[in-house]
């Protein structure tokens, strides 16, 4: 019985020591995970994730907490990137990506209020005091962070247009 | 090799000292590597360890990652347990505790590979993601272990039939995950999509498998 | 060539039955000028032109209605002269149907002389030119590649005399089937061809010129033969009739025994690829300062009633030029610009020609397949095919499977799309439409990321101005408090001294 005891006790106590001493030499600094995935993530901070910007988000989509899929913007790309560099199976046809969107000013609402230029992020929108603002396509991420401070309800989002040199010959319905 | 024997307590070299010359141990050896690795292959014919062939053979990479994180673990294990048997366990008379301590071993060493692969390859450590830890209850890794006992061989033995193995575990793992990567492309009726047909295929592995059993080892 | 393509015939390719035949054989015919022309501003591979003309504006033949832009553009002059009547959206010559910008021009029958304003100046002696003021006028000119990719050509001579290329291969091959035009261009036109080939390699400063003409033309092999006697720098060279032999990877190759490798330009072998449209193109805007503003278009196809070559005007819409050219038989089954393999099909006839249009095809239901595919049996037909070494078989599964960087990987790059998988199929699946779906969601993925790392840049951008700004603020406000600090102390102390001296006279006073 005290062999019993003894030898258990001893034995545990070595593995406990090396692994002690490995758990020194091994020690992992920083997730780098974290730092990768937050280059993926489009870091505009926009905050539809619901984590406090691409940061924060990083941290809980490397930790396991929220899913490769939870930024809006990024879409289905930023998405499988994210799942490819973590190495989490994700069903690219589980995604509902409506395809990259972007703000629209309505024109005959927009009072000029310049409210929406303080929001945007990218400072995609463009505008001055009681004149109508537009919105610079190339620099809107569709993140919708203009949508809310908006008191007349004249931003809304539509779908990027698809022109000429954009357009994606569609898949051939399957043999 | 006619030589005096050491001490029994040190059986370690056990093995060499019973072979005849050094071509009939090469020989045996080779044959003992065959007979592990494919005549009685460790998940196809014994079905020991098949959680991690089923879970972690979605991708070629993982695959390989995943075969030589257990063939490590498998290895030491095998290592580890027979100086436990025969210098703690045997001499004590505390056979009763084999399982405990080969569990005690098995996680610790699992705990390394853990630590070793989270530092070296954070990407493999993400993509294997609980299937490390488990390697704790493969019983692949358990199984040989305690086999080694049951046959009462000596170290090398033990260590050249953990190393087998491993070796037909890594090569199950890398042959399925190919199967797998190819059958994603292919057009399955949906009934067998996914895991339905990922058995189908690791049956008829199985089966060919089987046939190595014609060989005379 | 290997030693094994001498002795077992090509290993790549296919010989589809060439229908060439009565249209390559039917004499020219001039079409005249429609109503109205639709001029596409974007023509040609890069970014569109930027128009430079008016609404309402009158424009003469040949004047120049846009102007290039970026770094991989071309000019576009107006085909006739006319009243610019709108500068909008048209369909587009494209399987799509999507609206692209174009010149309307309103055709008022009044033909100006040649070289209008915008077209280079006439030249009798173009070898006298300097090689890059021969580039700067072709530019001018608005001269694209004419075998259907139309490349500025410019670019492609000022690029060859940089990269030193030592053999300029011009194509006669005309391999895809029904399209005759660059036949009959041979047929009519060898002299000015030949002029054309030699101006390029004046401007390429290229050793000689290999023109590849397959073996199926005779009566074009015998006209630039009699029309290159006199210059032994041109070489006029039959080569096998074999699909995709007009490819100027596999041109090259045939002519020069040099391999273009993967990912490479045809410079990196020393050899540049032009087609005989060019070279006559080329030659009319250097001796006569012609703009390219009209072109030869084969418009052929079972559903045509009269097949044959038609001298059309660049915007003039598909639907004019083929009741000009003599009406449809029957509803086209399907309408394709461009050669049967690689031409694309078209929604409607209500699209405007293209400077790199070469062929119009009125197909007949008879003459289109249009059964649903079948799987694949794995008989890797198109393997076999495939003139670039491709497993098309393999790439097509992982499209289907959305893994599009798997088919990347199989060499999607490469894919010249010349169709040889597709024709070869057997169980008649649309490779061909897998591979541009493939390359259109790379190339969309790319673009987002892009995107992304510009958008991430303008974020950091304002961040870093917001920080900024708040601490201008902070020590703004923190510099005003110590000067009010400093004044309030200041003030305390005068009226602590003021205090003290009136303290003192008071003392003083009591004193």
């Amino acid at each position: 019985m005290l062999a019993a005891v003894l030898s258990l006790t001893v034995l545990g106590a070595a593995l406990g020591l090396v692994l002690g001493v490995a758990g020194k030499f091994l020690a992992v600094e920083a997730n780098v995970a974290v730092a990768e995935v937050e280059k993926l993530l489009p870091g505009t901070n926009c905050g539809q994730c619901g984590f406090p910007g691409c940061a924060g988000a990083a941290v809980a989509i490397a930790a396991g907490e929220a899913s490769p899929a939870c930024c809006p913007p990024g879409g289905k790309a930023v998405a499988m990137a994210i799942a490819e560099r973590l190495g989490v199976a994700l069903d690219a046809a589980s995604i509902d990506d409506d395809g990259p969107q972007l703000a629209l000013v309505a024109e005959d609402l927009c009072i000029g209020c310049c409210r929406c230029l303080k929001s945007c992020p990218t400072d995609a929108i463009v505008g001055a005091p009681r004149q109508i603002h537009n919105v610079l396509r190339d620099a809107c991420t569709g993140c919708a962070a203009c949508l809310e401070p908006c008191p007349t309800e004249a931003i809304r989002l539509v779908p990027m247009p698809v022109t000429l040199p954009h357009w994606v010959m569609p898949r051939p319905l399957a043999a | 090799m006619k030589r005096a024997r050491p001490a029994r307590v040190f059986r370690v070299f056990e093995w060499f000292y019973g072979c005849k010359s050094i071509e009939s141990m090469f020989n045996e050896l080779f044959l003992l590597l065959v007979s592990t690795a494919l005549v009685n292959n460790v998940v196809l014919i014994k079905f020991l360890g098949l959680c991690p062939v089923m879970g972690v053979s979605r991708r070629l990479d993982s695959a390989i990652g995943m075969g030589m994180a257990t063939a490590f673990v498998l290895t030491l294990a095998a290592a580890a347990s027979w100086m436990l048997e025969h210098w703690l366990l045997a001499p004590l008379g505390l056979e009763y505790l084999r399982i405990l301590t080969f569990i005690l071993v098995i996680a610790a060493a699992v705990q390394f590979t853990e630590m070793f692969i989270r530092k070296s390859s954070p990407g493999l450590y993400q993509a294997l993601g609980i299937y490390l830890p488990l390697i704790t209850t493969n019983c692949a890794v358990l199984g040989v272990a305690l086999l080694n006992v049951q046959q009462a061989r000596g170290f090398f033995w033990s260590l050249a039939h953990a190393v087998g193995s491993a070796i037909g575990f890594m090569l199950v793992l890398v042959i399925f995950a190919g199967l797998r990567e190819r059958i994603a492309l292919a057009r399955v009726p949906a009934a067998f999509a996914g895991a339905p047909i990922a058995f189908v295929t690791v049956a008829l592995l199985a089966l060919a498998f089987m046939g190595f059993a014609g060989l005379n080892v | 060539m290997g030693l094994m393509e001498k002795c077992f015939g090509f290993s790549w390719g296919v010989h589809p039955a060439d229908h060439k035949r009565p249209a390559a054989d039917a004499p020219v015919r001039v079409m005249p000028m429609p109503e109205r022309l639709f001029v596409p501003l974007a023509q040609h591979l890069g970014a569109p032109a930027l128009p430079a003309v008016l609404a309402g504006q009158k424009v003469k033949k040949g004047e120049r209605i846009a102007n290039p832009q970026g770094a991989v553009s071309a000019a576009i002059h107006a085909p006739a002269a006319g009243v610019v009547t709108a500068i909008g959206e048209i369909p587009a010559p494209h399987p799509s149907g999507l609206p692209v910008l174009a010149v309307t021009i309103e055709v008022d029958g009044e033909e100006a002389c040649d070289g209008a304003d915008g077209g280079p100046p006439p030249c009798d002696d173009p070898f006298a030119l300097d090689p890059a003021e021969i580039g700067r006028r072709v530019a001018q000119a608005g001269v694209v590649g004419m075998g259907g990719a139309a490349f500025p050509s410019a670019l492609k001579l000022s690029s060859s005399k940089k990269a030193g290329v030592e053999t300029l291969i011009i194509n006669g091959g005309e391999c895809e089937p029904y399209l005759s035009c660059d036949d009959r261009l041979m047929r009519d036109e060898a002299p000015a061809i030949v002029d054309g080939i030699r101006i390029m390699l004046h401007a390429t400063g290229a050793r000689e010129a290999l023109v590849g003409i397959e073996r199926n033309k005779p009566e074009a092999i015998a006209a630039m033969r009699e029309a290159a006697r006199a210059h032994g720098d041109v070489t006029i060279r039959p080569i096998p009739v074999r699909y995709p032999m007009g490819s100027e990877k596999q041109l090259a190759l045939t002519l020069t025994g040099r391999e273009i490798p993967a990912g490479r330009l045809p410079a990196d072998a020393g050899v540049v690829v032009h087609n005989v449209g060019t070279a006559k193109a080329v030659s009319e805007a250097i001796r006569h300062g012609r703009p390219l503003i009209s072109r030869l278009v084969t418009v052929n196809g079972g559903a045509a009633r009269a097949p044959g070559n038609i001298l059309a005007p660049v915007g003039a819409l598909v639907a004019d030029v083929l009741a000009f050219a003599g009406g449809l038989k029957e509803e086209p089954a399907r309408l394709i610009m461009g050669g049967l393999m690689m031409g694309m099909s078209l929604p409607h006839a209500r699209v405007p020609l293209v400077k790199g249009t070469s062929g119009i095809l009125a197909l007949s239901a008879a003459e289109v397949d249009d059964r649903a595919p079948d799987p694949c049996i794995r008989c890797a037909s198109c393997a076999r095919a495939c003139p670039m070494g491709l497993l098309p078989l393999e790439m097509a599964r992982h499209i289907a499977a959305d893994d599009f960087a798997g088919a990347a990987g199989r060499g999607l790059k490469d894919c010249i799309a010349c169709g040889c998988c597709a024709y070869v199929c057997p169980s008649r699946i649309p490779l061909v439409q897998y591979f541009a779906h493939a390359r259109g969601r790379l190339a969309a993925e790319e673009r987002a990321r892009l995107r992304l790392d510009a958008t991430r840049k303008m974020a950091q951008a304002k961040s870093a101005r917001l920080a900024a700004e708040a601490r201008e603020k902070a020590e703004a406000a923190a510099r005003r408090k110590a000067e009010r600090a400093a004044a309030a102390a200041k003030a305390k102390a005068a009226a602590e001294a003021e205090a003290a001296a009136s303290e003192e006279a008071r003392a003083l006073v009591d004193a």
